[in-house]
Order: C-alpha cells, then structure tokens, then sequence
C-alpha cells in the first residue's frame, strides 16, 4: 500500500496528565503493528510531525481555557472522526473537582497574590469536550483502557461500528469473580457505572471510583435499594461520584 | 559570525506537556530567552479542599500520568505523616517495588522513545523500528518490563490502584514475582545495548556549574526514602523544605519557578552526584563504562545519569522481590488513621525531589494541599543553561541552534503536566 494511503491519525491533549496518549504508548506488543497501517501526523509527546492533515482525531483532556475552545473547534473541522480519549475529555473527569469553586477562588488558592499576574493563570470551569464539539466515539476511563483503545481503533480501521459497553461495573466485577465492595462494608458506585474496564480497581483492592461515568439508563432505584440494604444513603454515594462525575451530574 | 537571532520552537515535541521555546539575540546580545510553559493549570490544590483523606492520593495520581506512583508515593507518606499512620514491612516493599519500576518504566520511555531519535537523527520512535529494529525492540520490551512490576504490585502504571492510605491493598502472587525477577535478571542485555550506543553517541560538551538538590538515605540510594541534601553541603528536613526553596511566579510560565540562594536542579544527574557511593554495583560499573566522574556539571548527562538508575532500580527491584519472596506475601488489612494535622511526603519521582504537603482536619477531610514538583523546581535552570549554550552557538545555522536548544530542554526530561499541576494550553 502506498504510505499517502494509509489512514491519518492525530493525537491532541488539553487539560490533563497525559496519561491517555501515554496508556497508548503502552501497547508496546501492537505499537509496530499499529504503525504499518495507519500513519500518525500528530502526537506531541512521541514525535516531532504536525499536520493538520487527519481522518481521526483522538482528543484527550478537558476545556479549560479559551484557546482550547477554539482549537478544539479547529479539530472539529479537520477530523472525520472525532473521539473522546479519556475521563477528563468525555466526562470532565477528575477536573471538574475544581468547579465547587468560583475560579477567582481556584486561582487564588494556587497562585496567591499573583493570580492576576498572567493571563497563563487563567481559567474557565471544566467542560468534556462534548459540551463544544459533537463527538462520534468515546473511550471512557481514567485512564483508558488498552484493550478498548485497541478494539475501537482496529473496528474504524475496518469501518466496523466499535461495541462500546452500556451495562455496569458490576457485570464485569461478577465476571472477574470478586467479592461485592459492599459485602466488604465498603462503598461503590459500580452498580451505576460505565463498564469496559473489566473492575480493575475492585480486583485489585480498591472501589469503583466511577471514572468511566454513567450507564447511559443507570437503575437508580435498584441501586438506592442495595444501598439501603447495606444501610447506605444515596448521600454518601454521591459524595463518591462527585469525584468523577461532578461535570456530568449535574446535567442529569 | 551572525549577530541576529530568532528562533520561537512553538511546542517542543517528545516533551511531557506543553511549552515553548522563544529565543531572541540582537547584535550578538540575548534579548530575550525563556522557556514558556502553557500548560493549561490544573489547580490541583484546589481540587483536594474538602476531599476525604483516601482520595487524596487517588486524586494526586492523575497530576501525571508518568509519575503517577511517586505522586501516589509522596501523597500516601503525607497522609500517614498526618494521621500518625505507620505501614507493614510488607507494604513498604511492596510500594518501593512498584516506585522502582516507575523510575525505570520513565527513564526508558524518555531514552528509547524521546531521546534515541534525536541521537539518530530522525523526529520520532517510528523511523527506528526500520533504522534500528533492535533498540526500538529492546525499547519496547524494556518498558513493558517495567510496566509490569508497576502493575504486578498496583494494578497498572498510569494511576495505580492498590497503594492506599495505611497499606496495601493488593497482594502478588509468588509465581508472578517470580516471573517479574526472572525477565529483569534477563533486562541487563537491553541497558548494556543502550550503554553502548550512548557510548558511541557522545554527549555535547558542556559545562556549568550549580548546585544539586536531591534525598539522601542513611541506608540506600535516595529514591522513594531519604531527606534533601544539597550538593553545597547542607540538609534540611522535608517540613522546613519552604523556607530552603522558594517558589516564585513568572509571567511567561503557567508553572511557578523556584531557586534556593541561586539556581539548582534536581532529577538523575542531581542524585547520581549527590549519592554516587550507594549506586548498586552494576550501575557504578556501568558509570565508569560511560567514564561519567561526578561531580558532573553538564546537563545533557542526565540521561546517562537514567541510564545509570535503570541498572540501579533493576537490581534494586530484584532484590525486593528475593525479601518478599523469603517473606510469603500475605494479604493484609489497612492501618487505620490514630490523629489528624500537617503531614509531609517527599520522595524522588523520577525527574527530581517531589514534595507533598497537607493539613487534615479531624474529619479526615484535607483542609490545604501544597505540592512542589520536580520540573518546577528545574526551569529556572533550564534557562541558565540556554543562556549559558546559546552564545557558543550563533555562527551556527539556524536549524541547528534550534535542535541543540530542544535537545537541551529534553535532556532534563521535563515532565509539563506535572509542573503545571496548578496551571496553561495555547495553539497555533
């Protein structure tokens, strides 16, 4: 196949860590295979090319800031394809923490006196990227996970439809064959959460945290029961998924 | 000689994060020289006012994605340092094992992925796996290597799971300590690879002389233990670290600066000076391999200086798998919290010293969150150094001077994100 063929990917990043793009870097078994069928005209922290040229945009991070938005719209009108890559770029993730504040308040708390010092320091309340731009395709989580990234892109390589999970954590958690956060006298939200991650963080001792945000029909009143049950208030789980979900929440 | 320079690198590449590099001479004389930093600010402080104690070192990780353990590190020794909060033998060695393989999955992800080309002269990973097959595979394998040992402990590198507040909450099984200490006995190949290319690869020369900051540990190597020392002979305590570094906001960085009397730098080669003699053996014969005496005063050998802390956190790594090993890891229920207040955690993240600091009030809610962050802590030295390069280097061509500036900044492997943990992103 000659190289002008090959399908062009770029990857953009906003506000955040960089974990995303870096989860990608670490299919480092299908990295070489990846790279003989698609070309990558953009990807900041691995290579030195930009282009503005693409057919899929991967965006990973969340709207903070004025240039973003019009950035962001710029991708919009370059990319065929646009999809979500992480918690903070699909949900708001793990920044809209910084939303309970007015951001004078945010600044402040940083920056000091010299808040006002620099318009670097300035900053809107987050936003998922969905709240400016139509998104095609989400890869929920923080950070992704490798093997839906790597379904996902393999599907739109083949202009397949990628299957992306709409049941909760709880069908994966029962499948990975862990015992119920709740049985532990703990407290989850995974009775209402995105699945896709196969319940890494109850696997490995931990909770849901629900980063990968709501089933799109949560069964809330089952949920409330079970909470109920274990003598839970529907109070107490908020607060949990206000870690993740304080974007999106509020909207619903 | 060319008198007029300018030169604006708009988002160095192979860099973690966003930044800028503006270079301005006129008549021979720099105008203007700074490394802007337009990372969008997180506010990370901000967002952990209010929150409960373990989610704090959840919330933390997701500063970077990189160093996602030694944000979870330092953010666990601050909650216990607060909450009086000791842990088992097991979950120390458990958390040193996943820290280790983080030092190691960064060093490599920055030498093989965002060095290596500059060395070879091309923009990225992807012409060497036709140019050099063999490093580009021995890169891969390696950080897949050290992925493992983060995830073995942790559940995955990019924001572990397991590590919380008063222990561990995830034991692995011996067979997969087993595997993980069989594949690093067999990893040395790999470093010695990349040794020799380095070797045959010489580092610019260049020189300048500053002061390095990094822990120092009675016992070991400063890495995840240890108090700051400075390569001027003195030490402090990691409570009084504010009163040694003071951090300070400059206008063309979302990241705030910081300096002690003058300008330092932390990261591999700070360590490497300052703790030279507690380098395992393997990582000392490979320094004399590479004919680096410290103390070394050219920043372009930090990354020999990683290179030298691969061989280090590879035979480190080994031998706490043998002390877990001997142990039988066990499952163990978490320490529970006996106070609340001010507590501290500071640990060496790959890329320099990284303190945490937070104020936890009786309801185990965090009242104030203070973080200083390795990258921080470098860019005023960064800037000393291009002042210090750029003169020596204006008769050359233009698209030179640009690529010796840019692998300068790269060789400190600046971590953006993280620095700008409170901070800005700007495109063309």
């Amino acid at each position: 196949m000659e190289e002008k063929e090959l399908p062009r990917l770029a990857f953009f990043s906003f506000t955040c860590c960089e974990g995303c793009q870096l989860a990608v870097l670490s299919c480092e078994d299908e990295l070489p295979d990846i790279l003989s069928l698609v070309k990558i005209v953009n990807f900041r922290e691995a290579i030195d090319q930009k282009s503005d040229d693409y057919d899929i945009a991967f965006v990973e991070g969340s709207i903070t800031r004025k240039e973003e938005v019009r950035k962001l719209k710029k991708i919009r009108k370059h990319a065929k394809i646009v999809v979500a890559l992480g918690a903070c770029s699909s949900t708001g993730g793990l920044n809209c923490l910084k939303n309970r504040f007015t951001m004078d308040e945010v600044k402040r708390e940083v920056y000091g006196k010299d808040a006002g010092k620099s318009e670097r320091f300035d900053t809107l309340p987050t936003r998922a990227i969905d709240e400016i731009i139509p998104v095609d395709y989400y890869l929920h989580g923080c950070p992704i996970s490798k093997k839906e990234f790597l379904h996902l892109t393999t599907s739109l390589l083949l202009g397949k439809r990628p299957d992306i999970p709409n049941h909760p954590v709880c069908v994966e958690c029962k499948m990975a064959g862990n015992i119920c956060v709740f049985e532990k006298g703990m407290t989850c939200v995974g009775p209402i959460t995105r699945a896709g991650c196969e319940a890494i963080c109850v696997t490995y001792g931990a909770i849901c945290w629900g980063c990968r945000g709501l089933v799109d029909n949560p069964n809330a009143d089952a949920h409330a029961e079970t909470l109920k049950r274990h003598g839970l208030t529907v109070e107490s789980v908020m607060r949990k998924f206000s870690l993740y979900g304080a974007c999106k929440t509020h909207k619903c | 000689m060319k008198k007029d320079l300018n030169i604006k690198i708009h988002e160095i590449t192979r860099v973690e994060g966003h930044g800028n590099i503006v270079i301005d001479v006129k008549k021979g004389k720099i105008k203007e020289l700074k490394l802007e930093i337009i990372e969008s600010p997180r506010f990370f402080e901000a967002m952990l006012r209010g929150r409960r104690y373990d989610e704090a070192q959840h919330i933390m990780s997701r500063i970077c994605g990189i160093c996602a353990v030694s944000h979870t590190s330092a953010s666990l020794k601050a909650i216990e340092s607060a909450m009086d909060i000791k842990i088992s033998k097991q979950a120390e060695l458990l958390r040193k094992l996943a820290f280790y393989g983080e030092t190691l999955q960064s060093h490599i992800l920055h030498l093989f992925f965002l060095v290596l080309p500059d060395l070879a002269g091309v923009g990225s990973i992807v012409p060497l796996l036709t140019s050099h097959p063999d490093m580009a595979r021995t890169g891969l394998e390696l950080k897949r290597l050290a992925n493992d040992i983060c995830a073995t402990v942790g559940g995955r590198h990019i924001h572990p799971i397991s590590l919380f507040p008063g222990g561990v909450v995830h034991t692995p099984k011996p067979q997969e300590l087993k595997r993980l200490r069989e594949a690093l006995e067999g990893s040395f190949e790999g470093l010695e690879m990349m040794l020799a290319f380095l070797n045959d690869h010489p580092f610019p020369e260049f020189s300048l002389k500053r002061e390095y900051i990094s822990l120092k540990d009675r016992g070991e190597y400063g890495l995840y233990n240890g108090n700051p020392v400075s390569s001027d002979s003195y030490a402090f305590k990691p409570e009084s670290y504010t009163r040694k570094i003071k951090e300070y906001v400059v206008s063309h960085s979302a990241a705030k600066h910081a300096k002690t009397e003058g300008t330092f730098m932390v990261g591999a080669l700070a360590r490497v000076n300052n703790s030279y003699r507690q380098l395992s053996p393997r990582a000392k014969a490979a320094a004399k391999k590479a004919k680096l005496t410290v103390p070394s005063y050219n920043p372009f050998l930090n990354n020999m200086a990683q290179l030298i802390e691969c061989y280090h956190s590879t035979e480190e790594s080994i031998s706490l798998i043998e002390k877990l090993l001997l142990m039988g890891p066990k499952p163990e229920p978490v320490k529970k919290p006996k106070a609340w207040g001010r507590g501290f955690g500071v640990v060496e993240a790959p890329r320099g010293t990284l303190y945490h600091e937070y104020k936890i009030d009786k309801d185990g809610l965090i009242e104030k969150a203070v973080c200083i962050i390795p990258t921080a802590q470098n860019l005023r030295s960064i800037e000393d150094d291009l002042r210090a390069l750029v003169p020596g280097l204006l008769g050359r061509p233009k698209a030179e001077i640009a690529r010796a500036v840019e692998t300068l900044v790269r060789a400190y492997d600046p971590c953006i994100s993280c620095s700008t943990h409170i901070m800005d992103v700007e495109f063309a």
